[in-house]
């Protein structure tokens, strides 16, 4: 079995509750990672396939009817948090990334 | 058939309101352009809104009763036409020109009556009915020297009696009404009704004199003295005659008259001569003459249509009026006197509110035939449409409030006669969701505007949705959150959805209580969970581009700067590779920031004495202002100092939309201020203040709403209006949507923040006052706080490196955005 590849993110605490970050990653491509009013931690794909901008992180999180979703700044299409499916147009979606907090670290797994 | 380039031509003698809607509606109907239309008015200036005239006193500016201008018609204003002959088909002007026709409209109005009473021909005596006869009357009161108390005289207790003694009040006149009749407007209202109208009115600083009449006036040095039958001597400085109307046929054309006056006319409005019609005031059509304004429009819409070969017919008239005289509700339809036999009355006096109702039904209580209401008229626009339908059920019970509901033929708007199901066609197809929309598509609305509360009811009917929630999360308008947010004293999204909405609330909620929070006084936009609230621009204190950058707006208040700021400016712009622009609002641009540069660049121009110019917010963006004074030959005053201290005074603050604002130093208007929210501009004596204006999908003008104040009254009235608007308008509607949408409409918002007729003024005053004592640079309050300043990073897990996937090229020696492209949709 091949180990995953797992990447720290930030620690938990650079995370406020319902406010984005982005991240780089190793490949460059860049996560939106949120952390909700709940306490959970959802990331997505940055880049607003919309727009093509990255800047999911920079979006209003939220929820519509009951669905964790996080806002694009730029077009305003809402996408669940939880299955990166736009809400607005579910055949548009952003990739959901794997992730886990371990010793106050986001990870990506 | 007449080709259109060789026109027939339709001579109209009259310029009043009924004459300008014959030509308008004639040059809307007459697509292929029959007719060419030449107007004589005897007035210097174009039609304007009669009706409205008591309101001129408000800000003596002629142009806000100004009716929308005329296309395609020949005006020529004070020319006075003096003969007509009807056998060369000619008529002929005092001037002495003379112009053919081959039809000809009679719209001359009528002249006020005057009682023969001995001394009416004294200075200081006044007719009330054009814009002329108020500046007279104007005049007398300005160089009457009466010690003690400033006193006139109106004769004629009807409505347009009591609109004059209004205008009398409105130029600090306390007026007497003279009132043959035993009650106040005994053609409208009844005796229990005249009752508490008197009452209401006499709070009003008016005394009223009934059932007398004035037997003499005499001058006595600079005083008037008037004796009334009743025995009663009146100490006076302006005397006005409003007595009533006389149909104008002072030009005599050999035509038949109707039995009380005025040119007799078939229902085609047509008088003896088949080439010659007459419409309005000056009509008598079924030897009936009205003297209101609907009826006028009726006859306007019949003639064109005959012109064009129509045969429509005078559809009859309604008399029913609403009115807000002296700030009291009066509305009277339908029979409203019970002159139908066997009619049956159901009244309800409540001295104690101060409202009167009377609703008359035939005999059987099955058809609704009437009624009056005095001191509370909201249901005036339901009831007025049911007069000769059934009677609802419910309505006649004792406090009834049964759910009324129209039939489709029903007219809704009787000043445009347009029925319930013209208006509730328009909003099933979709082409009208608001009371703007419906307003522009079917004019339903724009007369008198008192069918406006109908509307909102005919939207809901055809289930286009008017509820007021601001999102899923909330039940309440922005404007019920407001006032949550200030009565409790909340000071937390958290808290707010918690205990009075649902859920986690999202994009629409969120930055509508984060603008409250802020219009509030609760800190930095970012501070503690205040962040998670804004707006990606509102967020980042700049305005995002399609690329994710964000551009970065400087304040430059009055469009006044330095060489050395504007240096300033241009080396933050070279060191950081911005692109330059100057904007619409006299500032200048920096576009292609990245977030992490945002930071850097406001400390560079921080540190040269610049601030946020709040372009990112919905909130005040620039008041522009021309040169003014200082240095233009035209200028009366200094528009860019007005224009700084507006700007320093309003910044920072948060509003339900954006801001706009300008400031011009005379009637040239070279800052474009009717274009803005709130725009002033220069008079000789002090400033005229225009408010509800703007440019973008919808432009506006603004409307006029004080005029000739100094300074200071200017800065209180615009704190109120701004601060009005703050706590009531819907989120993202701006002050024109805001004014249009008022019941009441602009009249409305001239009382309450130039009357304080909702005793609200100084409470709103107070709050600008809050604002402008707690503001501070939203920009310098990130530089100065680290864990605000930390956010400010492309990436968390790697601080300083950019964003990789923004890049530039160069355009007219500028960089500009890649266009990105879009990425595969995954499925």
């Amino acid at each position: 079995m091949i180990p995953r590849c797992v990447t720290p993110v930030c620690a938990l605490s650079a995370l406020r509750p319902e406010q984005g970050v982005a991240a780089l990653l190793p490949d460059g491509s860049q996560v939106a990672v949120f952390l909700t009013h709940e306490g959970a931690v959802h990331a997505l794909d940055n880049i607003d396939p919309f727009s093509g901008a990255a800047v999911l992180a920079r979006g209003i999180v939220g929820d519509r009817g009951g669905v964790p979703v996080v806002v694009s700044p730029v077009y305003k299409q809402a996408f669940d948090l939880r299955t990166g499916v736009c809400v607005d147009s579910p055949s548009h979606s952003v990739a959901v990334h794997p992730v886990r907090v371990r010793d106050g670290v986001v990870e990506l797994t | 058939m007449t080709l259109p380039n060789n026109p027939m031509q339709l001579v109209v003698i009259g310029h009043g309101m009924v004459g300008h809607r014959l030509v308008e509606a004639l040059r809307a109907k007459d697509v292929s352009g029959t007719w060419r239309i030449v107007v004589f008015g005897e007035e210097k200036r174009p039609a304007y809104d009669r009706v409205a005239l008591s309101s001129y006193v408000d800000t003596w500016r002629s142009e806000s009763l100004e009716l929308a201008p005329l296309e395609g018609a020949d005006i020529r204003l004070g020319e006075t036409v003096v003969s007509v002959d009807r056998e060369r088909r000619v008529v002929t002007s005092a001037s002495g020109v003379e112009v053919s026709y081959d039809a000809l409209v009679l719209a001359t109005g009528s002249t006020p009556f005057v009682p023969p009473v001995p001394g009416r021909d004294l200075p200081g005596c006044h007719v009330y009915r054009t814009i002329d006869d108020l500046d007279a009357i104007r005049e007398t009161v300005k160089s009457a020297h009466g010690s003690g108390r400033r006193a006139g005289m109106v004769l004629g207790g009807g409505l347009l009696g009591l609109e004059a003694a209004n205008a009398l009040r409105g130029m600090g006149i306390s007026p007497h009404v003279v009132e043959l009749a035993p009650r106040l407007m005994p053609i409208q209202v009844d005796e229990g009704g005249a009752g508490l109208l008197k009452r209401l009115v006499e709070k009003l600083d008016l005394t009223v004199h009934t059932g007398t009449s004035a037997s003499s006036i005499e001058r006595d040095g600079s005083r008037l003295i008037a004796k009334l039958a009743n025995g009663v001597e009146l100490d006076l400085d302006v005397v006005v005659f409003s007595a009533g109307i006389r149909p104008r046929t002072d030009l005599d054309l050999g035509l038949e008259l109707g039995p009380r006056g005025g040119y007799a006319v078939d229902e085609g409005c047509r008088t003896s001569d088949p080439d010659v019609y007459a419409i309005g005031e000056c009509a008598a059509i079924g030897g009936t003459v009205y003297g209101l304004v609907a009826p006028g429009y009726s006859m306007a819409e019949v003639v064109a249509d005959r012109l064009l070969g129509g045969a429509a017919e005078f559809p009859g008239a309604d008399l029913s009026t609403k009115l807000k005289l002296l700030g009291v509700d009066v509305a009277s339809f339908g029979d409203a006197h019970a002159t139908t036999e066997g009619a049956l009355e159901v009244v309800v006096n409540n001295a104690v509110a101060g409202t009167y109702s009377k609703l008359v039904v035939s005999d059987d209580a099955k058809t609704l035939l009437g009624g009056i209401l005095v001191g509370d008229a909201a249901q005036y626009a339901m009831l007025r449409p049911l007069v000769g339908k059934e009677v609802p059920a419910g309505l006649l019970e004792p406090g009834g409030n049964a759910e009324l509901s129209l039939p489709a033929d029903a007219q809704v708007c009787s000043c445009h006669a347009i029925t319930k199901q013209t208006i509730t066609d328009a909003i099933c197809a979709g082409v009208c969701t608001d009371v703007p929309t419906i307003k522009a598509c079917t004019k339903a609305g724009t007369g008198c505007g008192s069918c406006v509360p109908l509307l909102k009811q005919l939207l809901t009917e055809c289930g286009v949705e008017q509820s007021k929630a601001l999102c899923e999360h909330f039940d309440h308008s922005r404007a019920e959150l407001f006032e949550i947010v200030r009565a409790t004293r909340v000071t937390s999204f958290s808290a707010l959805v918690e205990k009075h909405g649902r859920g986690r609330g999202c994009d629409i909620c969120k930055p509508a209580v984060a603008s409250i929070l802020a219009s509030l006084g609760n800190g930095h936009v970012l501070g503690g969970e205040q962040a998670s609230l804004q707006d990606t621009n509102d967020k980042f204190l700049a305005n995002m581009q399609r690329n994710g950058t964000y551009s970065v707006v400087p304040r430059i208040p009055g469009g006044e700067i330095t060489p050395e700021k504007l240096i300033v400016i241009g080396e933050v712009a070279r060191d950081f590779g911005l692109y330059t622009k100057i904007t619409g609002g006299q500032r200048i641009d920096l576009f292609g920031a990245t977030v992490d540069q945002l930071p850097q660049i406001w400390r560079r121009l921080v540190d040269a004495g610049f601030e946020s110019g709040h372009a990112y917010g919905k909130a005040l963006r620039t008041v522009k202002s021309c040169v003014g004074t200082t240095w233009c030959r035209y200028g009366v005053q200094d528009s860019v100092g007005l224009a700084i201290d507006l700007e320093l005074r309003y910044r920072g603050l948060r509003s339900p939309h954006k801001l706009k604002s300008a400031v011009s130093g005379c009637a040239r208007e070279c800052a474009e201020a009717r274009g803005k929210d709130f725009g002033v501009i220069a008079t000789e004596n002090g400033w005229n203040l225009y408010v509800g204006g703007n440019g973008g999908f919808t432009p506006r003008h603004a409307d006029l709403i004080a005029s000739d104040v100094d300074t200071e009254t200017l800065i209180r009235y615009i704190d109120r209006f701004l601060m009005f608007y703050i706590r009531t308008a819907d989120r993202l509607q701006r002050t024109s949507a805001w004014v249009e949408g008022m019941d009441g409409g602009l009249d409305h918002l001239r009382d309450v923040i130039i009357n304080d007729s909702l005793g609200i003024c100084a409470e709103l005053e107070e709050a600008m006052a809050a604002h402008v004592g707690g503001y501070a640079d939203e920009w310098r309050g990130v530089l100065e706080d680290p864990e605000k300043l930390a956010r400010f990073q492309s990436f968390v897990n790697a601080p300083g490196t950019p964003d990789p996937t923004i890049s530039f090229r160069e355009e007219r020696g500028q960089k500009v955005p890649v266009q990105l492209g879009i990425p595969e949709v995954a499925r």
